[in-house]
């Protein structure tokens, strides 16, 4: 090992740092989200919009899928990543009304690596194809709106017609949505 | 039991009451470290001149001061943000009933200094982050008994950032201040010896700490099995969809934890679930694990016997991390964690750029030498950097649009129209590299007065 110090050696008083003293150096949770961000490899149906670009910790993600139930729609996602970024996953929520099992009508989005199974190896492009996948193949195992899910199940007809009715802004059931298409 | 010895230090150094320290430290070993040399001196420091750093007074902290000062450190400084609360009194030892809502830091600090004469201990009621490098500069050596990741990587951060390096960018050793965090949570703690820069650090484990509980979204909305799935409901989503008391949640409001209580019981009768009590949902929303004493006992011990082997170099450091488990009969096991070559935080010595005319050079030059140098070659570099006045400030990023719009007229400004100063640390990250890169700015002397 390294022969570390005698600390007895070391003063203390009046030993500033000959570093020019209070340079600011940026948190972990900082360093690795503008890791992250830099290296956003987003399928061409996403993009990231940041409504401060000093402010790499809060940004939107816009999505469009161009295949699948929700094809021509435009979802916008909020993403607040913490202080203790990689520790504990972004929080993400859902900004644009969607008529969808995952997902519920006050934007809280279920997805297993949003919650459970975050782990810090995972990055924010993990997350980005995490809900890419939840709008390519809803999931009515794990529903957060249970009508939605309900009628995925039993109706697959009815699921896809009842998404197109909401993405046109209109009232599925009892709930109406706004138009979310592109 | 009275450990009182006389306030004049040269009879303090003399009482029997030291005879066990003077066995380790007044002689040879055949364990002893190469640099060790016995004598009544190294007593002496441990008494008069060493000066340590607890961060917490909680379960861990009250043990730690108990243990340092009645192992002969004479100064000790203890910092801790919080109150004293009736649930801590079980195993926080240093507080009694009457101190309830008093500062943590503070009642430990009288206790010690009224019990132990031969210590003198100085409470911080703030937090970590109250304080800059001017402040933990004095210390030898940082103990943590802390019960946040958050804290943890901040005070690592910290230590990390007050490295020097010399020319050849080794790290200039007297600049290297040791951290020995314990931890607990229940019946299993650890405890690590840091050496900031060379061993691994907070960062370089950062998978190693359990993962917070967190219940699939989905299952505490529609199949709720647990109590804790009734209140995570309430927590998540009845209390923004309601708002009841028009404030966001605060744990340690009574009345914000009854509201809960209520409608989770609520939710738990729907669903037949049985075991939704006030202190479970305490503990919840609190996200609090019941403290074991005898736990903190033997980390705090671990941790204070670092902390005499780093102050006396009387024997080697731990190398570096002690599990512990007492759930089942005892395990312990120590291993050496491996410092990580891609941490973020602690493998990024500042690479120095050398800046003839700050006010000419723009930001678009830096970038330029970052891509062409043959000691960088970078792709696409993006750079942030963190203002005098504390702020983040992104300088230039291509890579996401939004982002290179609002940062491009950046470009063709100068390093002094920015407001990059002469030492400025900049923020580099690449594809090229797993980790971020330190940039420090350097100024040629005859222009440093004109920025």
């Amino acid at each position: 090992m390294i022969k570390l110090f005698s600390l007895k050696q070391q003063k203390k008083d009046g030993d500033q740092s000959a570093r020019g003293g209070q340079q600011k150096k940026a948190s972990a949770a900082q360093l690795r989200i503008q890791k992250d961000i830099n290296e956003l490899t987003l399928p061409k149906t996403c993009a990231v919009e940041f409504p401060d670009s000093d402010d790499l910790l809060n940004f939107k993600l816009i999505m469009s899928p161009d295949e699948g139930f929700y094809r021509d729609g435009r979802f916008v996602f909020n993403f607040r990543v913490g202080s203790n970024y990689p520790h504990e996953p972004p929080k993400v929520k859902c900004g644009t009304q969607v008529y969808h099992p995952n997902i519920d009508l006050d934007g809280n989005v279920c997805l297993n690596i949003l919650r459970e199974d975050w782990n810090p190896v995972l990055t924010i492009n993990s997350v980005v194809y995490g809900l890419q996948f939840l709008f390519l193949e809803p999931n009515p195992e794990d529903p957060l709106n249970k009508e939605a899910a309900d009628v995925l199940q039993s109706n697959r007809r009815q699921f896809e017609y009842n998404v197109k009715k909401a993405m046109r802004g209109g009232c599925v059931g009892e709930t109406f949505f706004e138009c979310c298409l592109k | 039991m009275s450990v009182a010895s006389p306030s004049n230090p040269s009879i303090a150094l003399q009482s029997k009451w030291w005879n066990g320290l003077r066995n380790v430290l007044e002689r040879e070993g055949l364990f002893c470290k190469d640099d060790f040399t016995p004598s009544a001196e190294n007593l002496e420091f441990l008494q008069t001149k060493s000066k340590v750093l607890i961060i917490g007074a909680g379960g861990l902290g009250c043990e730690l001061l108990k243990d340092l000062a009645l192992m002969g450190f004479g100064d000790l400084h203890v910092i801790d943000m919080d109150t004293i609360e009736l649930s801590n009194l079980n195993r926080q030892f240093l507080f009694r009933r009457s101190d309830i809502n008093s500062s943590k830091a503070e009642c430990a600090a009288r206790f010690i200094n009224n019990r132990v004469p031969s210590c003198k201990v100085t409470p911080h009621f703030a937090k970590i982050q109250d304080f800059d490098e001017t402040f933990y500069q004095q210390f030898h050596i940082i103990v943590c008994g802390l019960d946040s990741i958050v804290a943890r990587r901040w005070i690592n951060g910290m230590l990390l950032s007050m490295l020097r390096y010399e020319d050849d960018n080794s790290i200039d050793v007297s600049s290297i201040i040791p951290m020995i965090d314990g931890g607990t949570e229940g019946f299993k703690g650890n405890a690590r010896v840091i050496l900031p820069g060379f061993t691994a650090c907070i960062e370089c484990t950062l998978d190693l700490f359990p993962p917070q509980i967190n219940y699939p979204l989905c299952t505490i909305a529609n199949t709720p099995r647990l109590p804790e799935h009734c209140i995570e409901y309430v927590k998540l989503i009845q209390w923004d969809k309601e708002n009841p008391f028009g404030a966001p949640l605060d744990g340690d409001d009574p009345q914000h934890i009854g509201w809960i209580y209520e409608r989770a019981q609520e939710r738990a009768n729907q669903f037949n679930i049985s075991g939704v009590t006030y202190r479970l949902v305490q503990g919840v929303i609190k996200h609090i694990i019941p403290a074991v004493a005898s736990t903190n006992a033997v980390i705090a011990a671990a941790c204070a016997m670092e902390v005499f082997k780093l102050a006396t170099s009387c024997y080697d450091s731990m190398a570096n991390y002690l599990n512990f488990n007492d759930l089942d009969g005892i395990y312990t096991y120590t291993y050496e964690a491996e410092k990580s070559e891609t941490c973020l935080a602690c493998s990024n010595a500042p690479q120095v750029v050398n800046i003839e005319h700050p006010n000419t050079s723009t930001l678009d030059d830096v970038i330029k030498q970052l891509c062409e140098l043959p000691r960088f070659q970078l792709k696409s570099p993006a750079l942030t950097t963190v203002m005098a006045d504390g702020k983040q400030r992104t300088l230039y990023m291509a890579n996401v649009k939004s982002i290179e719009e609002a940062t491009r007229k950046n470009l063709t400004q100068s390093l002094g129209e920015l407001g990059l100063q002469d030492g400025q640390l900049l923020t580099i990250t690449d594809v090229t590299s797993p980790t971020a890169m330190t940039l420090q700015l350097k100024y040629q002397a005859n222009e440093v007065e004109m920025s």
